[in-house]
């Protein structure tokens, strides 16, 4: 089963409360895929070892210039700029590039070939206590994190219990995420601007027919303008997290806070418990539905 | 006419109450909100919107059944699995390419531009603000961030305002680019966390590919002097300019829920602190510029 953990506004606390979550579940099929492949954080507080890189990269055109009579099809076809004629000459910008081969399909003189852009890297390695931890880091300067995120989802053994840490926001790169996973928690922060962003993100998945729940996170900031809301939409809190100093002090040593506190290890367990039967129950629900 | 742009790398470090700060303390500005798929600026910054627009993105294919002879030419072409077996394209994988209805023998695929957001032209008392709103699960925030520095270029030629103020996205992907690109200066905030410090290290990583100077503030710096510290030691081995710290205050999030940007609304302790970086950042803009540009 996938859950997919989110919010809307960046800096709610997604990864704390994947990595936490992941800390303290007991069982030895929980992987983790860190899809903020722009500013990915979770390995610094999984601490994984052994861990093998793998560079990812997609397609690019080249132009083969003997071959090529600068009959101008492939500019025609190409949605992006990528591929123009130039002052007598194809030039192509492969950062523009989204790799959809039309150039290569229309060319009557099978004068394209194929070429690669590197989007970044996929990592993969277990901490000591047995978390795999996959995460994608998307190369500087690279505008596009989509389809490094979804090669990060390839990696997804949907068997076990996969925790899916998603970038911000609510375009292309969170949706990428967001797409086919059993369920969405979202991560709140009880602000005019988490509030205004958590609803941006829940208009989201109801376009995507994901179950979404939500927790919140430094519950005392403003009480009850999440959940004023979570109810008018019919929205599940399944926890809330309190401010503190030492919480925030913990997490920003790259630390567990399940491992220092042990009051948020039950909060915690009691997420993952309610997160658990939910699935359960849709599962079975789904079962007898077919 | 100068542009500052101000980023952070990881989100939710307070980028947008020092923007905001930012907006109602100089004295003749534009302000640009280009966090498009999370907007927030206009939740602080009290104005009257003047104008709006439709922003036109990409196209997306969609299958006319009527016309369509189910060959099973466009499924084979499409890279993005968009394409059913009962021949129905799903927007939101569509990466509207227009390969499928380039090649359709029957012309059974429309291939039409989206309208994926809206674009405002606003103002408010201390000048005027350019903002949009993506559609839900729309793309090209990029596109629609260059559309919304190229509107704030064009009002502040036409208005001779000497100053544009842009509250950047999180992230480095591509509506960050579009948020630095060509910018004269970048200041990031950042927190004293590790995930902070190695956002912060990526994006200064971005704006040394583009050449722009970029300066820092640390926000919450009391939470984790420790770190705030090696932040700071960065920033000096880094050539990054260091404007200030902000101390950790609950007025922050107070003046957030009363609608006015933190300076506006505290005298504490982060407010002042913000004032004294706004000096700073202005003399950067000034001065240091000049001599390094
Ligand atoms: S692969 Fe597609 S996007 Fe890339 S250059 Fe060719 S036509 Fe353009
Ligand atoms: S389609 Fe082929 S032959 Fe025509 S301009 Fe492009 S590369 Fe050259
Ligand atoms: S290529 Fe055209 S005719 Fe063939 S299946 Fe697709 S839509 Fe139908
Ligand atoms: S436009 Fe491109 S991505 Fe969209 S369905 Fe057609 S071939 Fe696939």
């Amino acid at each position: 089963m996938i859950i997919t953990i989110a919010s809307g506004k960046g800096g709610t606390g997604k990864t704390t409360v994947t990595v936490n979550l992941a800390a303290s579940i007991n069982r030895d099929d929980v992987t983790v895929f860190d899809c903020d492949v722009e500013e990915p954080n979770s390995h610094i507080f999984i601490k994984p070892e052994n861990i093998s890189s793998e560079p990812i990269s997609v397609m690019v055109p080249k132009v083969d210039t003997q071959r090529c009579t600068l009959c101008g099809a492939c500019e025609e076809i190409c949605q992006f700029s990528a591929i123009t004629l130039v002052a007598k000459r194809i030039m192509t910008f492969p950062e523009m590039c989204h790799s959809c081969r039309g150039c290569e399909m229309v060319c009557p003189e099978d004068a394209v070939k194929e070429d690669s852009r590197v989007l970044g890297s996929v990592h993969q390695g277990k901490n000591a206590r047995g978390i795999d931890l996959t995460w994608g880091e998307l190369r500087v300067g690279e505008a596009m994190s989509p389809p490094l995120i979804s090669q990060v989802k390839d990696r997804i053994n949907p068997g076990g219990i996969a925790l899916v840490d998603a970038p911000p926001g609510t375009s292309c790169p969170a949706i990428e995420a967001l797409r086919s996973s059993d369920y969405a928690l979202l991560v709140a922060e009880p602000t005019p601007f988490g509030l205004n962003d958590l609803a941006l993100t829940v208009e989201a998945l109801k376009k995507l027919k994901v179950p979404t729940g939500i927790v919140i996170n430094r519950a005392d900031d403003a009480p009850g303008i999440v959940e004023e809301y979570a109810k008018k939409e019919g929205i599940e809190i399944l926890q809330r997290f309190p401010f503190s100093r030492e919480a925030a002090s913990i997490c920003s040593r790259g630390k567990l806070l399940v491992n220092e506190m042990p009051e948020m290890k039950a909060l915690f367990q009691q997420l993952f418990n309610r997160l658990n039967q939910l699935l359960t129950e849709s599962k079975e629900a789904g079962e007898v539905g077919k | 006419m100068k542009e500052l742009t101000v980023i952070s790398g990881k989100g939710g470090t307070g980028k947008t109450s020092v923007t905001a700060s930012f907006a109602t303390l100089a004295d003749n500005r534009i302000v640009v909100d280009a966090d498009v798929d999370a907007a927030n600026l206009f939740l602080t910054l009290e104005h009257k919107t003047l104008e709006n627009s439709y922003f036109k993105g990409g196209s997306k294919a969609c299958i006319d059944k009527d016309a369509c002879i189910e060959c099973g030419d466009c499924r084979e072409r499409c890279q993005f699995d968009a394409i059913s077996e009962d021949f129905i394209i799903d927007p939101i994988a569509c990466e509207g390419c227009g390969v499928c209805a380039y090649f359709c023998p029957e012309k059974a695929i429309a291939f039409e531009q989206q309208v994926c957001g809206e674009k405002f032209v606003s103002q408010t008392p201390w000048g005027p603000m350019i903002h949009a709103r993506l559609g839900i699960a729309e793309e090209n925030s990029g596109l629609l961030v260059s559309q919304l520095r190229q509107e704030a270029r064009e009002l502040a030629k036409d208005k001779k305002i000497p100053l544009i103020i842009t509250d950047g996205p999180p992230g480095i992907g591509c509506p960050v680019i579009a948020a630095v690109t060509n910018a004269d200066a970048l200041l990031i905030v950042t927190e004293p966390t590790l995930s902070g410090l190695h956002d912060m290290e990526r994006v200064k990583a971005l704006a040394d590919q583009m050449n722009i100077p970029t300066m820092l503030c640390i926000n919450k710096a009391d939470l984790n002097p420790e770190t705030a510290g090696r932040i700071k030691n960065f920033a000096e081995d880094n050539g990054i300019h260091f404007v200030g710290e902000i101390p950790f205050d609950r007025e922050v999030i107070d003046a957030m829920k009363a609608s006015q940007s933190l300076v506006q609304f505290s005298q504490g302790a982060a407010a002042k602190a913000v004032k004294s970086i706004w000096k700073e950042v202005q003399q950067f803009m000034g001065t240091t510029l000049e001599r390094i540009m």
